[in-house]
């Protein structure tokens, strides 16, 4: 029986029949469905993707007339940082960068952000960054995002003022934990929102409260609860959410938002509570298993990313990189992988961006 | 990564009309298809013109909303995005900003 040349989720190519395509595509969906409680795949879903893999082309893409959008997370790093954040490390300009972007990459938006990435980093330099906003609004011409995350780990001890719970809880000292990312949470949403405004005051397009939820349930509801506290001082400033995971980890276990417990949500459940609380754009996540295969990753993150759209009344831009959407976990992805998770993410899982 | 995205389902940014589209998302919250629909109305062409870079390298020179090309006297920037806000009547914050502080100094 003929074998296809696919990848794994490391990104290794293995060598599977058009049967082992397809089984894995379904059990691959099917973990979704039990894990979300979401409808799995249909049978066209599947076949679809079967000729996607089955197909040796080295790229494949959409329909003319399916494109969607594009948006960034990382900013502009990607070509003046090191390899520790996928960069290039290459000697050029912040706005430069923008500038290539916008007219050499063909992106739709281009993202600017610190190379800390978090917004507690971000708040005693915000001046800084307001300049760097301000002129990169006069040098470009598509709409600008600010990325950086909630990061709810840099407030805990050593680097932050709070106990930090990966101590206190094998310490037995559970209240205490609970309490350090209470506050935490409190001190994390103050941050955003008082970098938010300034970057609103200098003209940003866009917010982008990116890998939310990285440090468990208390860290998105900083983020959810800075986006509506933002969406209140400035309605003006767009703002996106990205996820960390595609599952909110229960690192607190009790905290809620709108009235409902955020710990154990999956994507369909997420971006309710980001368009509850005003957010414009849902950056769905669902991370790449690299001890299976490529079909059974992406059919397992189309999966739950259709229900997500699906369930949304906001644009969705799924992640589609390095390890995540499908793709295998390698910091050079190769095309062919990257392509065939882009033509499922917007054929099959009829996403609005990624 | 962003390359590979661009080349395989994004509409192309200033190439053609991706900066337009993406704004109808992020200042209205509209989904692909109401979005492209949007900007089609407005720039009077059909939805998959707005992925042709025949249609749009022409037109966004005509209405001056920049194009990815480097020519000499031709909007880019600020003044593209002002002519962006006025074609799609919809807000942009660096313009507005512009605007508004123009207004409180001549009042």
């Amino acid at each position: 029986m003929s074998t296809y040349k696919v990848r794994s989720g490391d990104g290794r190519f293995i060598a599977m029949t058009a049967d082992e395509i397809r089984r894995d595509l379904i059990e691959g969906a099917a973990d979704a469905a039990d894990r979300g409680h979401i409808p799995t795949l249909d049978d066209n879903e599947i076949d679809r993707l079967v000729d996607l893999f089955v197909d040796q082309a080295g790229v494949v893409g959409v329909q003319m007339g399916n494109q969607v959008i594009s948006t960034q997370d990382g900013g502009d790093h990607r070509i003046n940082a090191d390899a520790g954040s996928c960069g290039l490390a290459l000697a050029i300009g912040r706005i430069q960068e923008l500038q290539l972007h916008e007219r050499a990459f063909g992106q739709d938006t281009i993202e600017l952000g610190h190379i800390d990435y978090s917004y507690k980093v971000v708040k005693p330099i915000v001046a800084q960054e307001q300049a760097y906003v301000e002129n990169a609004l006069v040098a470009t011409t598509h709409p600008l995002m600010y990325g950086a995350m909630t990061n709810l780990g840099l407030y805990f001890a050593p680097d932050g003022p709070y106990g930090n719970p990966a101590d206190l809880l094998p310490a037995g000292r559970i209240k205490e934990a609970l309490a350090a990312q209470e506050e935490a949470a409190v001190h994390a949403q103050r941050d955003v929102v008082f970098v938010g405004t300034r970057l609103a005051d200098s003209g940003l397009d866009i917010m982008n409260l990116d890998t939310s939820g990285a440090s468990g349930d208390a860290d998105f509801m900083a983020a959810l609860k800075a986006a509506e506290e933002l969406k209140s001082k400035v309605p003006h400033l767009a703002i996106e959410m990205g996820m960390a995971s595609e599952f909110v980890l229960g690192m607190h276990g009790s905290v809620t938002y709108k009235g409902e417990r955020l710990a154990g949500m999956y994507p369909n459940d997420q971006v309710r509570m980001a368009e509850a609380a005003g957010v414009d754009v849902f950056g769905p996540v669902v991370n790449t298993n690299t001890r299976r295969s490529m079909p059974w990753n992406l059919a397992r993150a189309v999966c739950f990313v259709k229900a997500c759209v699906e369930t949304s009344n906001i644009p969705v831009h799924a992640n589609v990189g390095m390890g995540v959407g499908g793709i295998p976990v390698l910091d050079t992805p190769s095309l062919d992988a990257v392509s065939r998770a882009s033509v499922a993410m917007v054929e099959i899982a009829r996403v609005d961006g990624l | 990564m962003p390359i590979a995205h661009s080349v395989v389902s994004g509409m192309g940014g200033m190439r053609t009309a991706g900066d337009l589209v993406a704004r109808m998302q992020f200042t209205r919250k509209m989904r692909i298809s109401e979005a492209k629909t949007y900007v089609a109305d407005k720039l009077k062409v059909s939805t998959h013109d707005l992925s042709d870079t025949a249609v749009m390298r022409e037109l966004r020179e005509e209405l001056g909303f920049g194009v990815v090309l480097g020519i000499p006297g031709d909007p880019k920037g600020m003044e593209a995005k002002e002519r962006i806000s006025e074609v799609l009547d919809i807000p942009v914050n660096c313009v507005d900003r512009v605007r508004r502080r123009a207004q409180e100094r001549r009042s």
